[in-house]
């Protein structure tokens, strides 16, 4: 009944869309205004029906309900329960429900609390936003439906695949949708403004927060996403340039564009049709991310369908949401007017060099994740990998992070380099020295030089702009984007760390013996089985001791899962503030005789990974940074109504006693 | 007020050209590298054909041959012949293998060739649930179809 009643919720939802985009369309005509008046309470309907629907699919997995397809197909009643909830993600046809929940949340929030633009662009931005939930919502209904009922209903299900049996999968997903999907608030900002012709810094200031929002949810879901492969893989690496995880770079590139030339338009009057066309930009992104992730394109972890009609559907609606987002720009574009000027050495410029770099980074990243689809349709089968994109994109980000340590000190509109250079000598020193310094101490590959280089310089300048502050008196929105920049510095750091200083050790061992990684020393001490609640599994007991202080115990495993049957390793981790211990149990060694013979011997990968954990930490950074300026945006704002509506009170009363 | 009249009048399309410009080259060198890219991954009888350079980080895709893989007496080096149906080359490979590496199967390493030998810094197994390579699924059509129905 429950699986009915969501589908039947979906349709309604999917209505209501279609309902907000037709009312809100008509609300901008001369003669439709009195239609307005709906637009908002459909909107948030609309979310809340998708969200319920959403509900009701996570019950159904919770209950293991069998005879529902997507259920069956996919969950299995002894997983723990926090797995089958997040297995309502884990799939093609539940993760693009939470998509259009999330959207049409989102929606629903916009409608409910934006007050600041003209009521004409709201509507307009409203019925974008329905636009291209409809277009989800007939994916979703016609192509992918989650609420498909299975006769006869089989005993039990299949399970999940126990890659995705992880805590960090019921977080990653939801987290980076949220980025995704906020973003399409900043389309539909940019496709109202452009429609009602009110591309300003109003436009700008109420776009923002929403930016940043998504922002900040992209920021945390590839850092996770990240964690995630490196731990998970068990193979020490921390970025492969897989086209998934290039698929959630690319909008976070873009994001980062727009969310800093939003700020000069909000602040500046500037970059007008600049900041629409990055709004466009963003979302196309996310769009296309997800055709690459699940049109089944590609082979990963995340490609769930295969189905190809659904790879058309996608591209379809990709297709019809950017080219109509496009052909509006084209033709609204010339009605843009030219905003402030500015000089080449001013803010504003930083700020155009950075956005135009990350422009760069992003279409290098695009061209390496679309070629060999490309190639492969012409019958060549290609791959490209870290030699192109790791090269390629630091051209770009290099320059990117210098002009990142100066751009915060100039002034907007007009400077002087000499006034800032006495100042950048500090940073520029810190960096001489340290390519010196790990030049000397045998740094040699040259990435990693540049990053260990760069990064300590970075984070001296990324603190300058708080210089001759009163530090508690520094605006929020300072310290955000005095963090998110020495977050960016300190995850450089983690990077140029691995490739540097990483120490490798790989060997089959005995128990009780002794393995040195770097300034570790690492017993064998026993090898024990163990079991879950859906596998089983090797464990070793790994006693790990650093310079010969006292020990810790790192416990890898080697797990078998029996639904569906599968083996994986679970590596096991040990940080301490200047690095982390990275332990993987292997399989039992083979003899070099005879295959069948056990030898006793256990096959152990360890590294010592100084400094890497300053990756993510570096990611966390950025993303408090960005969540600061959001606090301070949103309390500005709630300042601004607050004093507005006080005032409106105060004339009320000071009206009603002049008409007594 | 600003610079010289000439960029005050047409800032804007200053501006506009120097990001066309900047995304071109981009473009372009993009274009260059991938073109450079483009042998990126090898089968067998290619990578005796036209080996790539000893410091190039490349991948090699075949089937296993039946009964070529041999344990090192270090417990943790591994060799084996890689095959495309028309030529085979040895590999080399020292690490954690992944569950679903075994003799018939698809495989693509990812490493080096130097002299005649393929050293694996990785390797991806096919039907490997943790990441089977793209490269792998065209491989019953166009280069190992035999040895891959064998296989299944």
């Amino acid at each position: 009944m429950l699986a009915e009643l969501g589908l039947a919720m979906l349709w309604l939802a999917a209505a209501l869309a279609g309902l907000q985009l037709v009312a809100g369309s008509v609300a901008l005509t001369r003669d439709g205004e009195g239609l307005g008046g709906i637009v908002r309470p459909v909107a948030v309907v609309q979310g809340v029906l998708a969200a319920a629907a959403f509900a009701s699919l996570i019950w159904l997995f919770v209950q293991t309900d069998t005879s529902v397809k997507l259920v069956a197909e996919n969950s299995h009643s002894a997983k723990p329960l926090i797995y089958k909830i997040a297995g309502t993600w884990g799939n093609h046809e539940g993760s693009m429900l939470l998509w259009v929940t999330v959207m049409g949340l989102a929606g629903g929030f916009v409608a409910l609390v934006e007050r600041r633009l003209p009521e004409r662009t709201m509507m307009a931005t409203l019925a974008g936003q329905a636009f291209v939930s409809l277009g989800f919502y007939a994916f979703l209904l016609l192509a992918s439906n989650p609420f498909q009922r299975l006769n006869p209903a089989p005993q039990e299900g299949n399970g999940l695949n126990p890659l995705l049996q992880d805590p960090g999968l019921a977080f990653h997903p939801p987290t980076l949708y949220l980025g995704y999907v906020g973003l399409s608030i900043a389309f539909s900002f940019a496709i109202g403004a452009l429609v009602t012709r009110e591309v300003g810094p109003a436009f700008a200031r109420a776009m923002r927060p929403w930016v940043l929002g998504a922002w900040i949810f992209l920021t945390l879901g590839i850092t996770a996403g990240s964690y995630w492969a490196y731990y998970m893989l068990g193979w020490g690496g921390w970025w492969f340039w897989d086209p998934v995880e290039n698929a959630s770079l690319m909008p976070w590139l873009a994001a980062t564009a727009l969310l800093h030339s939003a700020s000069v338009l909000a602040a500046r009057n500037a970059l007008r049709a600049w900041t629409v066309m990055l709004g466009v930009v963003a979302f196309s992104m996310s769009m296309v991310g997800t055709f690459l992730v699940r049109s089944g394109i590609l082979t990963s972890v995340h490609a769930f369908a295969v189905d190809p009609r659904r790879g058309g559907f996608i591209l379809a609606l990709l297709a019809i949401n950017i080219g109509a987002a496009l052909v509006l720009f084209a033709l609204r574009a010339g009605t843009v007017t030219e905003g402030e000027r500015f000089e080449v050495t001013s803010r504003e410029a930083s700020l155009v060099f950075n956005n135009v770099m990350l422009s760069s980074i992003l279409g290098i990243v695009l061209l390496g994740t679309l070629y060999p689809l490309v190639t492969e349709a012409m019958g060549v089968k290609v791959s490209v990998g870290p030699p192109y994109f790791t090269p390629m994109s630091a051209v770009f980000a290099v320059p990117m992070l210098v002009v990142l340590a100066i751009g915060p000190l100039l002034r907007w509109r007009h400077d002087r380099f000499k006034r800032v250079s006495l100042v950048l000598a500090a940073p520029l020193a810190v960096t001489i020295i340290a390519a010196i310094g790990f030049g000397v101490s045998g740094v040699t590959s040259t990435m990693s030089l540049i990053a260990l280089s760069l990064a300590p310089g970075l984070a001296v300048a990324s603190l300058l702009p708080l210089r001759g502050r009163n530090l508690a008196r520094a605006p929020l929105s300072l310290w955000g984007m005095v963090i998110a920049h020495l977050g960016l510095a300190v995850a450089l750091f983690g990077m140029g760390a691995d490739g540097a200083f990483t120490k490798e050790r790989l060997i089959a061992a005995c128990v009780g013996e002794s393995v040195d990684v770097g300034p570790w020393q690492v017993k064998l001490g026993a090898i024990t089985p163990v079991a879950g609640p859906n596998w089983t599994a090797l464990e070793a007991d790994l006693v790990a001791s650093y310079d010969g202080a006292a020990p810790d115990h790192l416990k890898p495993q080697s797990r078998t899962f029996w639904a569906p049957p599968q083996t994986t390793s679970v590596s096991a981790l040990h940080t301490r503030w200047n690095g982390q211990l990275y332990t993987v149990l292997g399989e039992e060694a083979h003899d070099a005789s005879s295959a069948a013979m056990p030898t006793g011997r256990w096959q152990l990968r360890l590294w010592w990974k100084p400094f890497v954990p300053m990756i993510w930490l570096g990611g966390v950074l950025v993303a408090l940074g960005g969540f600061l300026a959001l606090l301070s945006r949103v309390r500005q704002d709630l300042k601004r109504r607050t004093v507005r509506a006080r005032g409106d009170i105060r004339r009320g009363d000071r009206e009603e006693r002049e008409a007594a | 007020m600003t610079g010289t009249g000439l960029r005050a009048k047409h800032q804007r399309l200053v501006l506009l050209g120097v990001a066309l410009a900047v995304l071109l080259v981009a473009g372009l060198l993009a274009a260059w590298a991938l073109r450079n890219q483009a042998s990126y991954f090898y089968v067998p009888s290619e990578i005796l054909a036209k080996p790539p350079e000893a410091d190039r980080s490349v991948r090699l895709g075949g089937m296993v041959v039946r009964g070529s893989m041999k344990d090192a007496p270090d417990g943790v080096t591994v060799n084996f012949l890689v095959t495309d149906g028309k030529q085979q080359v040895p590999v080399r490979f020292a690490g954690i293998r992944p569950a679903l590496f075994v003799e018939g199967s698809g495989v693509v390493a990812e490493g080096h060739w130097t002299d005649g030998l393929f050293t694996a810094d990785n390797l991806l197994a096919k039907h490997d649930e943790k990441y089977t390579p793209r490269e792998m699924q065209g491989m019953t059509t166009d280069q190992a179809h035999k040895a891959i129905a064998e296989t299944k």
